[in-house]
């Protein structure tokens, strides 16, 4: 990926020992995609479910954010914490839930907020910083994961049943597949993207 | 009805007009840049008079400061036309541009409070253009050789010009209204870029009337010449512009190259505005409809 230009704030570049990169589209060593946001889309019992009552965290930190693509429950807070010696300006560009965009200087407090309506992916941006975007995933469930370093994902404790995985990539998209989960068992589904 | 030349005006008026153009340079780097959220406050900037400037906070908050500037610019500009210049309407046109500024910097606080959308920001874009195109023609008003007088052709009946004229700024305008909406992404680039033949072929056609039939006059020649210049130029930027941003498309920042292009296609829209502008006002002083010159009416008309 290319190489992110820090120049137009020294205090974010002096953070970087070599230059950041943009994680738009980042390729693991097995040829497998990270940052996939991939979650079960339908086929869960019609119920509500309870957001975990620790918060996830967004971190901006050397100007980047961290983690670039994470999911939150419906509800569950999101803890937005500015590490930097910098301004920065957090944009939810939500569209199913309300948009939003505040200041957060350096040492500034750290924003608790809340999605409460499901919406898979929504970018976060800093327009102090334009290089600056993270994805949010707001699952009404807990039944979401983000591919890592090997690629893989993992969804936990799911019950028995027939569903609609769904795999989305803030630059390639989505892509669905059918997988069925039978009691005490495990099941694996593959998405490919490209060629 | 003798107007005194006033050179300390005219000059202020000058400035004015560049000071404008800058204001709208500085704004085409705030959308270029994809700075126009980073101050999330308005009228303060991050709860100051004066943030921190650091990256995106540099073009938003300077663009502020500018704009505050030509806004001060702008009342000092009025209360001397309305305590010197004698024509009434010269006056209205100061108060006119005091009520442009003020909306402006309105729409330009609401599209930040707002999250930028789309419409309020093409509206804060188009009426840039506008008080630009405003501040030239003030400008132009206050010179020597506007209050000198003209020395006026008629009409050609076979060829006219005087409604023609209207046709280059209002295609301009509806272009730039294009422009505006495509760069806040309320409608795709090809929407402009299908409107940039058809506004350069009538500003050609009402340039080169003027060059074929009423080179005679002096300012229409010139004026002519200069709106051809311009619009050419600004061709070329908007393909410019444009193949820029498809080389750049994935980049994860603004690119210089690309900001470079597009902020001068900006400004040069600008100036294409303006100079079409005062073509058609200098087609209206110094072309005589045939009609009006020979109808007593008329004649009367002409004489206040």
């Amino acid at each position: 990926m290319p190489e992110i230009d820090m120049s137009s704030n020294p205090q974010c570049e002096r953070q970087h020992k070599v230059p950041a990169k943009a994680e738009t589209v980042i390729v693991n060593s097995n040829g497998t995609l990270k940052n996939v946001f991939v979650w079960i889309k339908s086929g869960l019992p019609n119920e509500r479910w309870t957001p975990p009552t620790t918060a996830a965290r967004l971190d901006q930190h050397g100007c980047i954010y961290e983690p670039h693509v994470q999911g939150i429950v419906e509800g569950q807070d999101l803890d937005i914490v500015n590490s930097d010696p910098v301004n920065h300006n957090v944009h939810a560009e939500a569209e199913k839930n309300t948009a939003w965009n505040e200041s957060q200087p350096p040492r500034a407090e750290h924003k608790i907020k809340r999605f409460n309506q499901e919406e898979v992916l929504f970018p976060v941006t800093c327009s102090v910083h334009p290089w600056m975007r993270a994805y949010i995933g707001v699952s009404p469930h807990p039944f979401f994961a983000v591919t890592g370093d090997d690629g893989t994902f993992t969804l936990k404790g799911v019950p028995p049943g027939t569903y609609t995985i769904e795999a989305v990539h803030e630059k390639y998209g989505r892509k669905e597949g059918k997988l069925t989960l039978a009691p005490s068992g495990a099941a694996t589904i593959d998405f490919a993207y490209g060629s | 009805m003798e107007v005194e030349f006033r050179p300390g005006l005219h000059r202020w008026s000058i400035l004015l007009a560049f000071c404008t153009l800058l204001l709208v340079v500085a704004g085409g780097l705030v959308t270029s840049r994809d700075a126009g959220l980073s101050v999330p406050d308005w009228p303060l900037s991050y709860g100051k008079l004066m943030p921190q400037m650091e990256g995106g906070i540099l073009y938003e908050h300077g663009h502020r400061m500018v704009a505050t500037t030509v806004g001060l610019m702008t009342i000092v500009s009025m209360v001397w036309l309305l305590r010197v210049d004698k024509r009434r309407w010269m006056r209205w046109l100061g108060v006119i541009a005091l009520g442009a500024v003020i909306a402006q910097g309105v729409l330009g606080g609401l599209t930040v409070i707002y999250l930028l959308p789309w419409w309020i920001s093409s509206s804060h874009a188009c009426l840039a253009q506008l008080f630009f195109s405003t501040t030239v023609a003030m400008a132009i008003f206050t010179s020597d050789w506007w209050l000198s007088g003209s020395l006026p052709l008629d009409e050609d009946n076979k060829y006219p010009i005087r409604g023609l004229s209207l046709a280059a700024p209002l295609c301009v305008l509806g272009q730039l209204a294009l422009g505006a909406a495509a760069r806040h992404k309320a409608i795709g680039s090809i929407y402009h870029i299908s409107g940039a033949p058809i506004v350069t072929a009538v500003i050609m056609w009402v340039s080169l009337r003027i060059l074929l039939h009423y080179a005679r006059n002096r300012e229409l020649r010139v004026a002519a010449l200069t709106v051809i210049s311009i619009s050419l130029a600004q061709v070329f930027l908007g393909i410019a512009a444009y193949m820029t941003r498809i080389a750049y498309a994935d980049a994860v920042q603004p690119m210089p190259l690309m900001v470079t292009f597009t902020v001068l296609h900006v400004a040069v829209g600008a100036l294409t505005m303006a100079s079409t502008v005062v073509l058609a006002i200098l087609v209206r002083r110094n072309v005589v409809s045939r009609s009006l010159a020979y109808s007593p009416a008329s004649a009367a008309a002409l004489s206040r």
